[in-house]
């Protein structure tokens, strides 16, 4: 960050904190068209927010995609067993497999 | 066998079933579920459940207390309360969406019995005003795909969810780890759909800054 968009971004600083805390509603498609276009106006004379917003919905993106943690065998063994059910042992249903998304990035 | 609670302690809220039924893709697997038979005790119909569940419910305990241990003992906890509470659920939520609550409640009342001398997780959430304004203004975005979706950087992204205040990352695990909807997330933790939302940007908010810091200082290692 230069001392320059430094400068700018203090100077809209007031529209850029209202803006911040719409911006989930924006990545996840669920702001009204008219907020959409102020988001969009503002980014683009406003490099940090551009960024801000990029970075936001690339965060998003990529916990959406974080591989879910499988219970490793031996627990999944006790498990079974506490429940009594280690009869039912069995290799985990496919589909309770992982449930990565695509992030709903604008 | 470990349970939940003891003799004479049982808390009949916390199964309490979430009052509707919203719909979203991940509960697809539901519809193979036999809700007369788990209410009669039909041991394949637990089984079934087990299977289908046990991952999900698993990585939620894993992300809320970051220890496997715990993990392991919380989905067993929950589930051995869930099939003895099974009465209380009548089929007006989804079941998946009851187990969650259930094992939530279980790793935070784990999560409570260590931090005894600490701060009381039912205290309002207060978070410094600060919180909500970015400093990290590193544009990641364009980063080799390499870079992004490395296991060194899944590993500092595991790391950055425990850092989250509680009430912030059990939202941020359950909307966007497990993908709940957002009425879901709100039935599970009983929050309002507008408190969800705040505590869900929060968190996305404190997680791009430390994704931010921590690409920044991997492009500076690189060009160096």
């Amino acid at each position: 960050m230069t001392a320059q968009t430094a400068h700018n971004h203090s100077d809209k600083h007031k529209s850029c904190k209202e803006l911040l805390g719409d911006l989930s509603l924006y990545i996840d498609g669920e702001a009204e068209a008219d907020l959409c276009q102020e988001i969009e106006q503002h980014m683009a004379d406003c490099e940090n927010c551009r960024v801000v917003v990029d970075t936001l919905a690339k965060t998003v993106f990529l916990y959406h995609g974080l591989e879910h943690n499988r219970m490793p065998g031996e627990a999944r063994r006790r498990l079974y067993k506490a429940l009594d059910l280690s009869d039912y042992l069995d290799e985990p249903d496919p589909a309770s497999s992982s449930t990565n998304r695509k992030a709903d990035c604008p | 066998m470990l349970y939940l609670f003891s003799k004479g302690e049982t808390d009949e809220s916390l199964y309490q079933e979430p009052a509707s039924k919203p719909m979203t893709d991940h509960v697809a697997p539901e519809n193979t579920i036999d809700v007369e038979a788990l209410r009669a005790g039909d041991r394949a119909a637990f089984a079934r459940v087990v299977s289908l569940y046990a991952d999900r419910l698993y990585n939620l305990a894993l992300k809320l207390t970051g220890d496997s241990l715990e993990a392991d003992d919380v989905v067993q906890e929950a589930l051995i309360s869930a099939f003895k509470n099974i009465r209380h659920f009548e089929g007006r939520s989804h079941i998946s969406t009851w187990l969650y609550r259930i094992t939530h409640n279980a790793a935070m009342m784990r999560l409570r019995k260590k931090r005894v001398d600490t701060v009381s997780m039912d205290a309002p959430l207060q978070l410094d005003s600060g919180d909500m304004v970015p400093r990290q203004f590193f544009d990641w975005c364009c980063l080799p795909e390499k870079e992004l979706v490395s296991s060194e950087t899944a590993a500092y992204m595991e790391a950055a969810i425990q850092q989250l205040p509680e009430p912030l990352k059990e939202v941020f695990v359950l909307r966007d780890i497990e993908g709940l909807s957002t009425a879901e997330t709100g039935e599970v933790l009983d929050l309002s759909i507008p408190a969800v939302k705040s505590r869900l940007h929060r968190a996305r908010l404190f997680l791009r800054e430390q994704l931010s810091e921590y690409f920044a200082d991997h492009a500076r290692g690189i060009d160096q």
